[in-house]
Protein backbone atom coordinates (compact mmCIF):
# COMPACT_ATOMS: atom_id res chain seq x y z
CA UNK A 1 0.00 0.00 0.00
CA UNK A 2 1.80 2.91 -1.21
CA UNK A 3 0.39 7.11 -0.19
CA UNK A 4 3.25 9.02 -1.66
CA UNK A 5 2.01 10.53 -5.03
CA UNK A 6 5.67 11.35 -5.39
CA UNK A 7 7.88 8.23 -4.01
CA UNK A 8 11.64 8.63 -5.36
CA UNK A 9 14.25 6.07 -3.89
CA UNK A 10 18.21 6.25 -3.98
CA UNK A 11 18.70 8.02 -7.46
CA UNK A 12 21.34 8.70 -8.89
CA UNK A 13 21.52 10.75 -12.25
CA UNK A 14 24.22 11.54 -14.73
CA UNK A 15 24.52 13.85 -17.81
CA UNK A 16 26.65 12.09 -20.18
CA UNK A 17 28.46 13.70 -22.38
CA UNK A 18 29.08 12.45 -25.85
CA UNK A 19 32.32 13.62 -28.69
CA UNK A 20 31.85 13.78 -32.62
CA UNK A 21 32.25 10.38 -32.77
CA UNK A 22 28.97 9.39 -30.56
CA UNK A 23 31.77 7.99 -27.87
CA UNK A 24 31.18 9.21 -24.57
CA UNK A 25 33.34 11.82 -23.86
CA UNK A 26 32.82 12.57 -20.00
CA UNK A 27 29.81 12.52 -17.51
CA UNK A 28 28.99 14.36 -14.48
CA UNK A 29 26.80 13.43 -11.82
CA UNK A 30 23.99 15.39 -11.07
CA UNK A 31 21.98 13.18 -8.11
CA UNK A 32 23.48 11.29 -5.87
CA UNK A 33 21.32 9.20 -3.72
CA UNK A 34 18.51 11.43 -3.25
CA UNK A 35 15.18 9.76 -1.81
CA UNK A 36 11.97 11.91 -1.86
CA UNK A 37 8.71 11.55 0.06
CA UNK A 38 5.53 13.55 -1.17
CA UNK A 39 2.49 12.84 0.18
CA UNK A 40 -0.41 14.25 -1.78
CA UNK A 41 -2.13 17.59 -0.49
CA UNK A 42 1.64 18.47 0.81
CA UNK A 43 3.22 21.75 -0.21
CA UNK A 44 7.16 20.84 -0.16
CA UNK A 45 10.23 23.41 -1.18
CA UNK A 46 13.36 22.60 -2.68
CA UNK A 47 16.21 24.97 -1.53
CA UNK A 48 20.39 24.65 -3.47
CA UNK A 49 22.73 26.51 -5.09
CA UNK A 50 23.38 26.86 -8.46
CA UNK A 51 23.98 23.14 -9.92
CA UNK A 52 22.92 21.67 -6.84
CA UNK A 53 20.20 19.24 -8.89
CA UNK A 54 16.86 20.82 -7.95
CA UNK A 55 15.93 21.05 -11.23
CA UNK A 56 17.24 17.54 -12.29
CA UNK A 57 15.40 16.20 -9.74
CA UNK A 58 12.31 18.44 -10.64
CA UNK A 59 12.58 16.72 -14.16
CA UNK A 60 12.94 12.90 -12.67
CA UNK A 61 9.44 13.52 -11.33
CA UNK A 62 7.33 14.16 -14.49
CA UNK A 63 9.91 11.68 -16.43
CA UNK A 64 11.69 14.39 -18.56
CA UNK A 65 15.01 12.41 -17.30
CA UNK A 66 14.36 9.21 -15.71
CA UNK A 67 17.07 7.92 -13.22
CA UNK A 68 20.44 6.48 -13.83
CA UNK A 69 19.80 4.09 -11.14
CA UNK A 70 17.49 4.20 -8.33
CA UNK A 71 13.39 4.44 -8.86
CA UNK A 72 11.43 7.30 -9.35
CA UNK A 73 7.63 6.38 -8.71
CA UNK A 74 4.62 8.81 -9.72
CA UNK A 75 1.37 7.92 -8.35
CA UNK A 76 1.81 4.52 -8.94
CA UNK A 77 3.67 4.51 -11.82
CA UNK A 78 7.60 3.97 -12.04
CA UNK A 79 8.66 6.67 -14.68
CA UNK A 80 10.92 3.63 -16.41
CA UNK A 81 7.38 2.62 -17.46
CA UNK A 82 6.90 3.95 -20.79
CA UNK A 83 3.71 2.94 -21.65
CA UNK A 84 2.79 5.25 -18.47
CA UNK A 85 4.78 8.05 -19.42
CA UNK A 86 1.24 10.26 -20.32
CA UNK A 87 -0.20 9.28 -17.24
CA UNK A 88 2.74 10.32 -15.33
CA UNK A 89 2.94 13.35 -16.86
CA UNK A 90 -0.63 14.36 -16.38
CA UNK A 91 -0.16 13.68 -12.55
CA UNK A 92 2.78 15.80 -12.24
CA UNK A 93 2.82 19.60 -14.50
CA UNK A 94 5.59 21.67 -14.61
CA UNK A 95 5.80 25.33 -14.95
CA UNK A 96 9.31 26.68 -15.68
CA UNK A 97 11.53 29.93 -15.32
CA UNK A 98 10.71 31.89 -18.13
CA UNK A 99 6.98 32.79 -18.77
CA UNK A 100 8.52 34.21 -22.34
CA UNK A 101 8.90 29.91 -23.19
CA UNK A 102 5.96 28.23 -22.46
CA UNK A 103 2.99 30.17 -23.89
CA UNK A 104 2.73 29.23 -27.11
CA UNK A 105 -1.03 30.51 -28.56
CA UNK A 106 -2.11 34.24 -29.15
CA UNK A 107 -5.05 34.67 -26.90
CA UNK A 108 -4.97 33.84 -23.05
CA UNK A 109 -7.60 31.68 -23.01
CA UNK A 110 -6.20 29.36 -25.88
CA UNK A 111 -2.99 28.79 -24.42
CA UNK A 112 -4.65 27.45 -21.71
CA UNK A 113 -6.71 25.30 -23.71
CA UNK A 114 -4.24 24.11 -25.59
CA UNK A 115 -2.63 21.42 -23.02
CA UNK A 116 -6.04 19.77 -22.25
CA UNK A 117 -6.53 19.67 -25.87
CA UNK A 118 -3.51 18.02 -26.79
CA UNK A 119 -4.87 15.51 -23.96
CA UNK A 120 -8.09 14.98 -26.12
CA UNK A 121 -10.44 16.28 -23.56
CA UNK A 122 -13.90 16.78 -25.28
CA UNK A 123 -13.98 20.76 -26.30
CA UNK A 124 -17.22 21.13 -23.62
CA UNK A 125 -14.97 20.18 -20.95
CA UNK A 126 -12.40 22.15 -22.38
CA UNK A 127 -13.88 25.49 -21.75
CA UNK A 128 -15.22 24.32 -18.38
CA UNK A 129 -11.79 23.71 -17.22
CA UNK A 130 -10.16 27.10 -18.90
CA UNK A 131 -12.48 29.05 -17.13
CA UNK A 132 -11.86 27.06 -13.91
CA UNK A 133 -8.12 27.33 -14.26
CA UNK A 134 -8.23 30.82 -14.93
CA UNK A 135 -10.36 32.07 -12.18
CA UNK A 136 -8.60 30.09 -9.78
CA UNK A 137 -4.96 31.91 -10.43
CA UNK A 138 -7.28 35.62 -10.55
CA UNK A 139 -6.52 35.74 -14.70
CA UNK A 140 -10.20 35.02 -15.76
CA UNK A 141 -10.97 38.86 -16.64
CA UNK A 142 -7.82 38.61 -18.85
CA UNK A 143 -8.88 35.93 -21.22
CA UNK A 144 -9.17 37.28 -24.18
CA UNK A 145 -5.66 39.51 -24.11
CA UNK A 146 -2.46 38.94 -26.17
CA UNK A 147 -0.15 37.01 -23.73
CA UNK A 148 2.40 39.51 -24.72
CA UNK A 149 0.89 41.90 -23.40
CA UNK A 150 0.72 40.87 -19.95
CA UNK A 151 3.22 41.09 -17.05
CA UNK A 152 5.34 38.87 -16.51
CA UNK A 153 3.26 37.73 -12.93
CA UNK A 154 0.52 37.52 -15.06
CA UNK A 155 2.39 35.59 -17.94
CA UNK A 156 2.95 33.22 -14.86
CA UNK A 157 -0.18 33.02 -13.80
CA UNK A 158 -1.31 31.66 -17.37
CA UNK A 159 1.28 29.06 -17.63
CA UNK A 160 -0.07 27.35 -14.05
CA UNK A 161 -3.42 27.86 -15.13
CA UNK A 162 -2.13 26.19 -18.49
CA UNK A 163 -0.95 23.67 -16.31
CA UNK A 164 -3.71 23.19 -14.25
CA UNK A 165 -6.46 22.55 -17.13
CA UNK A 166 -4.59 19.44 -17.80
CA UNK A 167 -6.08 18.60 -13.92
CA UNK A 168 -2.32 17.27 -12.12
CA UNK A 169 -2.39 16.04 -9.11
CA UNK A 170 0.95 17.71 -8.17
CA UNK A 171 2.22 20.67 -9.75
CA UNK A 172 6.03 21.63 -9.87
CA UNK A 173 7.51 25.01 -9.87
CA UNK A 174 10.85 25.84 -11.18
CA UNK A 175 12.09 28.91 -10.32
CA UNK A 176 8.70 30.34 -10.96
CA UNK A 177 9.51 33.68 -9.89
CA UNK A 178 13.30 34.10 -10.92
CA UNK A 179 12.41 36.70 -13.54
CA UNK A 180 9.53 38.62 -11.51
CA UNK A 181 9.28 41.78 -9.74
CA UNK A 182 7.99 41.99 -6.33
CA UNK A 183 4.40 42.43 -7.26
CA UNK A 184 4.81 39.03 -9.77
CA UNK A 185 6.29 37.04 -7.49
CA UNK A 186 3.59 37.54 -4.61
CA UNK A 187 1.02 36.74 -7.47
CA UNK A 188 2.95 33.74 -8.24
CA UNK A 189 3.45 32.04 -4.61
CA UNK A 190 -0.07 33.09 -3.44
CA UNK A 191 -1.55 31.49 -6.98
CA UNK A 192 0.55 28.07 -5.90
CA UNK A 193 -0.65 28.67 -2.11
CA UNK A 194 -4.09 28.75 -3.04
CA UNK A 195 -3.79 25.54 -5.87
CA UNK A 196 -2.33 23.71 -2.44
CA UNK A 197 -4.78 25.30 0.07
CA UNK A 198 -8.33 24.98 -1.69
CA UNK A 199 -7.77 22.38 -4.23
CA UNK A 200 -5.53 20.11 -2.59
CA UNK A 201 -3.03 19.96 -5.15
CA UNK A 202 0.13 18.57 -4.19
CA UNK A 203 2.88 21.91 -4.86
CA UNK A 204 6.64 21.44 -5.36
CA UNK A 205 8.44 24.73 -5.37
CA UNK A 206 11.83 25.36 -6.69
CA UNK A 207 13.12 28.74 -5.42
CA UNK A 208 16.06 30.81 -4.59
CA UNK A 209 13.90 32.87 -2.27
CA UNK A 210 13.97 32.38 1.24
CA UNK A 211 10.74 34.01 2.13
CA UNK A 212 8.90 32.25 -0.35
CA UNK A 213 9.05 28.69 1.46
CA UNK A 214 8.16 29.71 4.95
CA UNK A 215 4.82 28.44 4.02
CA UNK A 216 5.41 25.40 3.01
CA UNK A 217 4.98 21.89 4.80
CA UNK A 218 8.47 20.58 4.19
CA UNK A 219 11.56 21.84 2.87
CA UNK A 220 15.06 20.16 1.33
CA UNK A 221 17.85 21.65 0.89
CA UNK A 222 20.23 20.24 -1.60
CA UNK A 223 24.35 20.51 -1.73
CA UNK A 224 26.09 18.88 -4.70
CA UNK A 225 23.25 16.42 -5.73
CA UNK A 226 22.68 15.61 -2.33
CA UNK A 227 19.54 16.42 -0.01
CA UNK A 228 21.40 17.24 3.11
CA UNK A 229 18.78 18.65 5.04
CA UNK A 230 15.14 18.74 5.54
CA UNK A 231 12.24 19.85 7.77
CA UNK A 232 9.87 22.43 8.37
CA UNK A 233 10.80 25.86 7.41
CA UNK A 234 11.82 26.76 11.14
CA UNK A 235 13.70 23.85 11.53
CA UNK A 236 15.84 24.72 8.26
CA UNK A 237 16.30 28.27 8.75
CA UNK A 238 17.15 27.52 12.73
CA UNK A 239 20.76 26.67 11.01
CA UNK A 240 21.41 30.21 9.59
CA UNK A 241 25.21 28.92 9.40
CA UNK A 242 25.17 25.99 8.07
CA UNK A 243 22.53 27.24 5.19
CA UNK A 244 25.67 30.23 4.17
CA UNK A 245 28.10 26.94 4.01
CA UNK A 246 25.45 25.61 0.95
CA UNK A 247 25.47 28.52 -0.56
CA UNK A 248 21.88 30.33 1.00
CA UNK A 249 20.72 32.54 3.23
CA UNK A 250 17.27 32.67 5.32
CA UNK A 251 14.58 35.36 5.67
CA UNK A 252 15.83 38.88 6.35
CA UNK A 253 13.65 38.52 9.34
CA UNK A 254 15.00 35.29 10.46
CA UNK A 255 18.26 37.05 10.03
CA UNK A 256 17.68 39.88 12.03
CA UNK A 257 16.63 37.66 14.59
CA UNK A 258 19.83 35.49 14.59
CA UNK A 259 21.48 39.14 14.78
CA UNK A 260 19.62 39.80 17.48
CA UNK A 261 20.29 36.71 19.31
CA UNK A 262 24.27 37.40 18.95
CA UNK A 263 24.05 40.50 20.46
CA UNK A 264 22.72 39.08 23.47
CA UNK A 265 19.05 38.80 23.02
CA UNK A 266 16.97 35.94 24.46
CA UNK A 267 14.64 35.13 21.02
CA UNK A 268 14.08 31.79 20.23
CA UNK A 269 15.76 30.24 16.91
CA UNK A 270 14.26 30.35 13.56
CA UNK A 271 11.90 33.11 13.33
CA UNK A 272 9.67 33.26 10.48
CA UNK A 273 7.73 36.13 10.25
CA UNK A 274 7.71 40.06 11.29
CA UNK A 275 4.48 38.82 13.70
CA UNK A 276 6.57 36.50 15.68
CA UNK A 277 9.64 39.07 16.11
CA UNK A 278 7.21 41.72 17.27
CA UNK A 279 5.79 39.39 19.54
CA UNK A 280 9.41 38.31 21.38
CA UNK A 281 10.23 41.99 21.10
CA UNK A 282 7.72 42.87 22.89
CA UNK A 283 8.00 40.09 25.84
CA UNK A 284 11.34 41.31 25.86
CA UNK A 285 10.83 44.69 26.27
CA UNK A 286 9.24 43.15 29.86
CA UNK A 287 8.07 45.62 32.42
CA UNK A 288 4.60 47.20 32.10
CA UNK A 289 3.39 45.47 29.35
CA UNK A 290 5.28 42.04 30.82
CA UNK A 291 4.20 38.59 29.46
CA UNK A 292 0.91 38.57 28.48
CA UNK A 293 1.36 36.89 24.92
CA UNK B 1 31.74 61.12 -16.44
CA UNK B 2 28.56 62.73 -16.23
CA UNK B 3 25.18 61.99 -17.74
CA UNK B 4 22.38 64.49 -18.95
CA UNK B 5 18.87 63.24 -20.35
CA UNK B 6 16.55 65.93 -21.16
CA UNK B 7 13.18 64.93 -22.47
CA UNK B 8 14.05 61.74 -23.54
CA UNK B 9 10.64 60.26 -25.05
CA UNK B 10 10.65 56.53 -26.55
CA UNK B 11 8.12 54.87 -28.42
CA UNK B 12 8.06 51.56 -29.51
CA UNK B 13 6.88 50.61 -33.00
CA UNK B 14 6.27 54.57 -33.69
CA UNK B 15 3.25 55.00 -36.36
CA UNK B 16 2.25 51.65 -36.43
CA UNK B 17 -1.15 50.25 -34.63
CA UNK B 18 1.73 48.12 -32.33
CA UNK B 19 2.78 52.07 -31.17
CA UNK B 20 3.48 51.74 -27.18
CA UNK B 21 5.57 54.60 -25.29
CA UNK B 22 8.06 52.74 -23.18
CA UNK B 23 8.86 56.34 -21.89
CA UNK B 24 7.87 59.65 -21.88
CA UNK B 25 9.43 62.82 -21.12
CA UNK B 26 12.57 61.66 -18.87
CA UNK B 27 14.73 64.25 -17.27
CA UNK B 28 18.00 62.96 -15.49
CA UNK B 29 21.59 63.99 -14.59
CA UNK B 30 23.74 61.59 -13.07
CA UNK B 31 26.79 62.51 -11.46
CA UNK B 32 30.46 61.04 -12.06
CA UNK B 33 30.83 57.97 -9.62
CA UNK B 34 27.48 57.29 -8.28
CA UNK B 35 26.03 54.23 -7.44
CA UNK B 36 22.50 54.39 -8.77
CA UNK B 37 19.66 51.46 -8.00
CA UNK B 38 16.83 51.41 -10.80
CA UNK B 39 13.52 49.61 -9.53
CA UNK B 40 10.79 49.60 -11.02
CA UNK B 41 7.72 46.69 -12.00
CA UNK B 42 8.08 44.73 -15.30
CA UNK B 43 7.66 46.66 -18.26
CA UNK B 44 7.83 50.33 -16.77
CA UNK B 45 10.63 51.07 -18.84
CA UNK B 46 13.74 50.26 -16.87
CA UNK B 47 15.28 48.29 -19.63
CA UNK B 48 14.64 50.99 -22.34
CA UNK B 49 16.17 53.97 -19.84
CA UNK B 50 19.43 52.24 -19.25
CA UNK B 51 19.71 50.93 -23.35
CA UNK B 52 19.73 54.54 -24.10
CA UNK B 53 22.59 55.16 -22.07
CA UNK B 54 24.82 53.93 -24.41
CA UNK B 55 22.98 54.66 -27.83
CA UNK B 56 21.40 51.12 -27.74
CA UNK B 57 18.38 52.86 -28.25
CA UNK B 58 18.09 56.20 -30.23
CA UNK B 59 15.44 58.79 -28.37
CA UNK B 60 11.84 59.47 -29.86
CA UNK B 61 12.59 62.62 -28.57
CA UNK B 62 14.70 64.24 -26.58
CA UNK B 63 18.43 64.42 -25.94
CA UNK B 64 20.86 62.69 -24.14
CA UNK B 65 24.65 64.14 -23.55
CA UNK B 66 27.60 62.21 -22.11
CA UNK B 67 30.87 64.10 -21.03
CA UNK B 68 28.48 67.55 -22.33
CA UNK B 69 28.57 65.70 -25.99
CA UNK B 70 25.11 65.42 -27.43
CA UNK B 71 25.62 61.65 -28.14
CA UNK B 72 23.69 61.31 -31.02
CA UNK B 73 24.88 64.33 -32.74
CA UNK B 74 27.99 62.59 -34.81
CA UNK B 75 28.54 59.04 -36.12
CA UNK B 76 31.55 59.43 -34.10
CA UNK B 77 30.78 60.12 -29.92
CA UNK B 78 28.13 57.42 -30.47
CA UNK B 79 31.28 54.77 -31.08
CA UNK B 80 33.40 55.92 -28.42
CA UNK B 81 30.27 55.53 -26.30
CA UNK B 82 29.97 51.90 -26.04
CA UNK B 83 33.39 52.13 -25.18
CA UNK B 84 32.77 54.52 -21.82
CA UNK B 85 29.19 52.67 -20.91
CA UNK B 86 29.16 49.40 -20.50
CA UNK B 87 26.22 47.56 -20.50
CA UNK B 88 25.47 44.11 -19.22
CA UNK B 89 22.40 42.58 -20.39
CA UNK B 90 19.64 40.71 -18.28
CA UNK B 91 21.05 36.84 -18.56
CA UNK B 92 24.68 37.88 -20.01
CA UNK B 93 26.10 34.47 -19.88
CA UNK B 94 23.58 33.73 -22.90
CA UNK B 95 25.74 35.77 -24.67
CA UNK B 96 28.84 34.16 -23.96
CA UNK B 97 30.08 32.42 -27.70
CA UNK B 98 33.72 32.04 -28.13
CA UNK B 99 35.65 28.50 -27.95
CA UNK B 100 37.16 30.28 -24.81
CA UNK B 101 36.84 32.30 -21.81
CA UNK B 102 39.74 34.31 -22.71
CA UNK B 103 38.80 34.64 -25.99
CA UNK B 104 35.57 35.35 -25.14
CA UNK B 105 36.52 38.47 -22.85
CA UNK B 106 39.02 39.64 -25.47
CA UNK B 107 36.10 40.19 -27.79
CA UNK B 108 35.15 43.65 -26.79
CA UNK B 109 38.81 45.14 -26.60
CA UNK B 110 39.57 43.70 -29.55
CA UNK B 111 36.33 45.49 -31.74
CA UNK B 112 37.64 48.62 -30.00
CA UNK B 113 40.46 48.45 -32.20
CA UNK B 114 42.89 46.79 -29.78
CA UNK B 115 46.11 44.52 -30.66
CA UNK B 116 45.59 40.66 -29.71
CA UNK B 117 48.69 41.03 -26.98
CA UNK B 118 46.68 44.13 -25.20
CA UNK B 119 43.00 42.72 -25.97
CA UNK B 120 44.65 39.68 -23.80
CA UNK B 121 46.21 41.94 -21.06
CA UNK B 122 43.08 43.53 -20.72
CA UNK B 123 40.80 40.74 -20.61
CA UNK B 124 43.14 38.94 -17.92
CA UNK B 125 42.79 42.00 -15.92
CA UNK B 126 39.28 41.78 -16.42
CA UNK B 127 39.25 38.10 -15.60
CA UNK B 128 41.19 38.73 -12.63
CA UNK B 129 39.02 41.55 -11.21
CA UNK B 130 35.45 39.40 -11.44
CA UNK B 131 37.38 36.90 -9.42
CA UNK B 132 38.68 33.82 -11.66
CA UNK B 133 41.74 33.25 -12.25
CA UNK B 134 44.25 31.51 -15.05
CA UNK B 135 42.61 28.12 -14.78
CA UNK B 136 39.68 28.91 -16.29
CA UNK B 137 40.96 31.12 -19.38
CA UNK B 138 41.01 27.40 -21.73
CA UNK B 139 38.07 26.29 -20.71
CA UNK B 140 34.75 26.50 -22.70
CA UNK B 141 32.37 28.96 -21.78
CA UNK B 142 29.61 26.49 -21.29
CA UNK B 143 31.39 24.60 -19.07
CA UNK B 144 31.32 27.15 -15.90
CA UNK B 145 28.61 27.33 -13.27
CA UNK B 146 25.76 29.66 -13.63
CA UNK B 147 27.56 32.11 -11.15
CA UNK B 148 31.23 32.00 -12.95
CA UNK B 149 29.53 32.25 -16.82
CA UNK B 150 28.05 35.53 -15.40
CA UNK B 151 31.07 36.68 -14.15
CA UNK B 152 32.64 35.60 -17.08
CA UNK B 153 29.77 38.06 -19.37
CA UNK B 154 30.50 40.83 -16.96
CA UNK B 155 34.42 40.55 -17.37
CA UNK B 156 33.69 40.93 -21.59
CA UNK B 157 32.13 44.40 -20.60
CA UNK B 158 35.01 45.59 -17.73
CA UNK B 159 37.51 44.66 -20.66
CA UNK B 160 36.62 47.63 -22.59
CA UNK B 161 37.23 49.61 -19.33
CA UNK B 162 34.14 51.77 -19.41
CA UNK B 163 33.44 54.41 -16.79
CA UNK B 164 29.64 53.88 -16.67
CA UNK B 165 28.74 50.02 -15.86
CA UNK B 166 25.11 49.38 -16.58
CA UNK B 167 23.58 45.77 -14.92
CA UNK B 168 20.45 45.04 -15.71
CA UNK B 169 19.38 42.53 -13.32
CA UNK B 170 22.51 41.16 -12.59
CA UNK B 171 21.62 38.79 -10.21
CA UNK B 172 18.50 36.93 -11.38
CA UNK B 173 18.19 33.06 -11.03
CA UNK B 174 21.58 32.81 -8.97
CA UNK B 175 21.33 31.47 -5.62
CA UNK B 176 21.76 33.75 -2.73
CA UNK B 177 25.22 33.55 -2.34
CA UNK B 178 25.76 34.08 -6.06
CA UNK B 179 23.86 37.19 -5.97
CA UNK B 180 26.10 38.93 -2.96
CA UNK B 181 29.05 37.96 -5.25
CA UNK B 182 27.87 39.43 -7.92
CA UNK B 183 27.21 42.74 -6.03
CA UNK B 184 29.82 42.89 -3.62
CA UNK B 185 31.93 42.83 -7.10
CA UNK B 186 30.09 45.31 -8.39
CA UNK B 187 30.50 47.73 -4.94
CA UNK B 188 34.15 46.84 -5.47
CA UNK B 189 34.46 48.13 -8.94
CA UNK B 190 33.11 51.12 -7.79
CA UNK B 191 34.87 52.14 -4.93
CA UNK B 192 38.23 50.62 -5.93
CA UNK B 193 38.31 51.36 -9.44
CA UNK B 194 35.92 54.75 -9.06
CA UNK B 195 33.29 53.45 -11.74
CA UNK B 196 29.65 54.83 -12.53
CA UNK B 197 27.28 51.91 -11.52
CA UNK B 198 23.17 51.88 -12.52
CA UNK B 199 22.09 48.57 -11.01
CA UNK B 200 18.46 47.68 -12.77
CA UNK B 201 16.79 45.06 -9.89
CA UNK B 202 14.02 44.05 -8.90
CA UNK B 203 15.26 42.86 -5.49
CA UNK B 204 14.26 46.04 -2.72
CA UNK B 205 16.25 44.39 -0.28
CA UNK B 206 19.42 44.19 -3.04
CA UNK B 207 19.23 47.51 -3.90
CA UNK B 208 18.58 49.12 0.05
CA UNK B 209 21.97 47.70 0.93
CA UNK B 210 24.23 48.91 -2.10
CA UNK B 211 22.84 51.91 -3.68
CA UNK B 212 23.10 55.90 -2.43
CA UNK B 213 20.54 56.62 -4.78
CA UNK B 214 17.28 54.95 -6.27
CA UNK B 215 14.88 55.82 -9.38
CA UNK B 216 12.05 54.48 -9.39
CA UNK B 217 10.12 53.77 -12.88
CA UNK B 218 6.49 53.70 -13.38
CA UNK B 219 4.56 53.74 -16.94
CA UNK B 220 7.68 54.98 -18.65
CA UNK B 221 8.02 57.57 -16.12
CA UNK B 222 10.45 58.82 -13.10
CA UNK B 223 8.17 58.11 -10.28
CA UNK B 224 11.13 59.03 -7.66
CA UNK B 225 14.72 59.86 -7.10
CA UNK B 226 15.92 60.08 -4.09
CA UNK B 227 18.07 58.28 -1.27
CA UNK B 228 16.95 54.72 -0.42
CA UNK B 229 15.91 55.87 3.31
CA UNK B 230 13.32 58.89 1.40
CA UNK B 231 12.02 56.57 -1.18
CA UNK B 232 11.27 53.65 0.94
CA UNK B 233 9.18 55.52 3.16
CA UNK B 234 6.60 55.68 0.54
CA UNK B 235 5.29 51.55 1.45
CA UNK B 236 1.64 52.20 -0.11
CA UNK B 237 2.72 54.37 -3.47
CA UNK B 238 5.75 51.56 -4.21
CA UNK B 239 3.20 48.92 -3.83
CA UNK B 240 0.65 49.94 -6.11
CA UNK B 241 3.39 50.17 -8.72
CA UNK B 242 3.83 46.34 -8.35
CA UNK B 243 7.58 47.40 -5.92
CA UNK B 244 7.96 46.74 -2.16
CA UNK B 245 9.72 47.98 0.93
CA UNK B 246 12.83 45.71 1.73
CA UNK B 247 11.18 43.84 4.21
CA UNK B 248 13.00 45.72 7.39
CA UNK B 249 11.09 47.99 7.01
CA UNK B 250 7.80 46.58 7.40
CA UNK B 251 9.71 45.29 10.49
CA UNK B 252 10.69 48.61 11.87
CA UNK B 253 6.96 49.43 11.06
CA UNK B 254 5.32 46.60 12.76
CA UNK B 255 7.61 47.84 15.62
CA UNK B 256 6.70 51.40 15.71
CA UNK B 257 2.66 51.05 15.49
CA UNK B 258 3.73 48.54 19.27
CA UNK B 259 5.16 51.59 20.39
CA UNK B 260 8.87 50.86 19.89
CA UNK B 261 10.80 53.49 19.46
CA UNK B 262 12.98 52.50 16.24
CA UNK B 263 13.44 54.61 12.73
CA UNK B 264 11.23 53.91 9.90
CA UNK B 265 14.39 54.20 7.67
CA UNK B 266 16.53 50.94 8.83
CA UNK B 267 16.30 49.11 5.58
CA UNK B 268 18.75 46.75 5.93
CA UNK B 269 19.34 43.75 8.19
CA UNK B 270 22.04 45.94 10.14
CA UNK B 271 20.15 49.22 10.69
CA UNK B 272 17.26 47.17 11.76
CA UNK B 273 19.57 45.59 14.95
CA UNK B 274 21.23 48.31 15.62
CA UNK B 275 17.33 50.30 15.97
CA UNK B 276 15.99 47.40 17.60
CA UNK B 277 19.18 47.23 19.89
CA UNK B 278 19.03 50.99 21.08
CA UNK B 279 15.21 51.29 21.83
CA UNK B 280 15.13 48.39 23.64
CA UNK B 281 18.81 49.65 25.48
CA UNK B 282 16.40 53.10 26.52
CA UNK B 283 13.48 51.26 27.66
CA UNK B 284 15.95 49.22 29.99
CA UNK B 285 17.86 51.48 31.76
CA UNK B 286 15.98 51.35 34.82
CA UNK B 287 16.90 47.36 34.76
Amino acid sequence: MQTEIVKGTDITYEYVHYDENGKVDFSETALRGVSLDVRPGQFIAILGHNGSGKSTLAKQINALLLPSTGTMVVDGHDTKDASKLWDIRQTAGMVFQNPDNQIIASVVEEDVGFGPENMGVPTKEIWHRVKRSLKAVGMWEKRGESPNRLSGGQKQRVAIAGVMAMEPKCIILDEPTAMLDPGGRKEVIDAALELNRERGITVILITHYMEEVIKADRVLVMDRGKVVLTGTPREVFSKVELLRKYRLSVPQVTQLGFELQKAGLDLPDGILTIQELVTELKRLRGGSDGNQD
Amino acid sequence: MGIRIEHLSYIYNEGTTFSKTALSDINLTIADGEFIGVIGHTGSGKSTLVQHLNGLNIPTSGKIYVDGKDIHKEKESLRSLKSKVGLVFQYPEHQLFESDVLKDVMFGPRNQGLSDSEAMMRAREALRLVGLDESVEKKSPFDLSGGQKRRAAIAGILAMEPSVLVLDEPTAGLDPKGRDEILDLTAELHEKKGISVILVSHSMEDVANYVSRIIVMDEGKILYDDTPEKVFVHVKELEAVGLAAPEMVYVMKALREEGFDVDYSADTVDLARREILGALAGKNRKC
